[in-house]
């Protein structure tokens, strides 16, 4: 049992060290392109490790599948929100961010 | 019985929670919360309406985890159906206001 | 379509309705008490239903080779699944300071053609590092693509590894 909690406390930890890069990148990059960089992968990362941590405390039950079912509906759902934003934000005429420019 | 067997299942984890690991759960859903609070300001102050977007977008993920850890927290993972219904209804929130804000309009022809 | 494609179509989309309705109609967490019979039967009629109405959009049956393609799409995933990994590597050595931070916008052209290749192109450059997707020209297989710095967009322009796996997963090289 100890093995097992250790385990999924790792992979907890590991995954909540992503959701904080992710936000401090959020904070941090000069543009909303960049932003939408250390989001959309940090943030995708780190919940597939939270509920894998999850996964391996629970065992397997129903609650098992619909952690699955959570995980694989963000790896497809999460990459096509961004790239509607990010075709929004290009066609609305967001300026982007070049290496000298001031910060936005 | 069978019906008062399954209510009572319904209040019963699957797992009993030992104090190691309701310690480290309650750790993540603090740092989970935490974020969700340093974001906040990138929705508040963000300058211009995108950045608000993102912030709103990226909170939202977080809620989805948040609800799972809560779920763990106090024994009950059914949580996991009402994160679930969060993940789509975010989605479908952010493709929604992302096409608003390009065409200017919902249902063009 | 066939008529026997039309079956095998129908019969998948029953088959994978009636696993949800079962999946979420049980509310605890044990197998043996959480169904009644009549419950049961309400989900086999519900799931014919929506399997005669919606096969046609779940199962569109073009589908040439599809035991195929499905086995090197679990191979691809895979490999996407360490290409996440290295991607969330990368963004977090640029949030610390480590990486510079150089945005352009690139475009090229591929030889992608098909709906479903296209989206799993896309969905791919997202989450690999450094790189996002912008928009899609479905006639040329055109990608416009805001990359982070220069080695993201080299990897795409240059070496060209993901559209050749992705052109050997769908077969359309």
């Amino acid at each position: 049992m100890l093995a097992i909690d250790v385990i999924s406390t790792i992979f907890m930890a590991a995954g909540a060290f992503f959701m904080i890069t992710g936000t401090l990148g959020l904070l941090k990059f000069p543009d909303f392109y960049t932003r939408l960089h250390a989001t959309g992968k940090c943030d995708t990362l780190g919940q597939i490790l939270i509920i894998l941590g999850c996964i391996i405390y629970e065992g397997f039950s129903f609650i098992t599948i619909k952690l699955l079912l959570v995980s694989a509906f963000y790896i497809f759902a999460g990459p096509a929100g961004t790239h509607a934003l990010m075709k929004a934000g290009y066609v609305c005429g967001v300026p982007v961010w070049k290496k000298g420019d001031k910060r936005m | 019985m069978m019906r008062a067997m399954a209510t009572r299942n319904i209040f019963m984890s699957s797992c009993t929670s030992t104090t190691m690991m309701i310690i480290s759960f309650l750790a993540v859903g603090m740092i989970i919360a935490g974020t969700i609070l340093v974001s906040s300001y990138r929705a508040i102050a963000g300058p211009g309406t995108f950045n608000r977007v993102v912030a709103a977008n990226i909170i939202g993920t977080k809620a989805i985890v948040l609800l799972i850890i809560v779920g763990y927290i106090i024994e009950r993972p059914h949580f996991v159906d009402i994160a679930l219904m969060y993940a789509i209804l975010n989605f479908i929130g952010t493709i929604i206001v992302a096409k608003y804000l390009e065409k200017g309009e919902l249902c063009s022809p | 379509m066939t008529n026997n494609g039309r079956f095998f179509s129908i019969a998948i989309t029953f088959c994978i309705m009636f696993l949800f309705w079962l999946l979420f109609s049980a509310w605890t967490v044990y197998i043996p008490q959480s169904y009644d019979m009549s419950q049961v039967f309400k989900g086999i009629l519900v799931a014919l239903i929506v399997a005669f109405l919606t096969h046609e959009i779940f199962l569109p049956c073009r589908g040439e080779n599809i035991l195929l393609k499905s086995r090197r799409f679990v191979a691809y995933s895979i490999w996407e699944m360490w290409q996440i990994y290295l991607a969330t590597i990368d963004v977090t050595k640029r949030v610390i300071g480590m990486l510079p931070v150089d945005p352009r916008i690139i475009e090229f052209d591929t030889t992608l053609r098909s709906d479903l290749a296209l989206t799993a192109f896309g969905n791919s450059i997202t989450l690999t590092p450094g790189t996002i997707t912008i928009d899609i020209e479905p006639e040329r297989g055109r990608y416009m693509v805001h990359a982070i710095a220069k080695e993201p967009a080299d990897s795409l322009t240059v070496d060209q590894i993901m559209q050749k796996k992705v052109a050997y997963v769908f077969m359309e090289e």
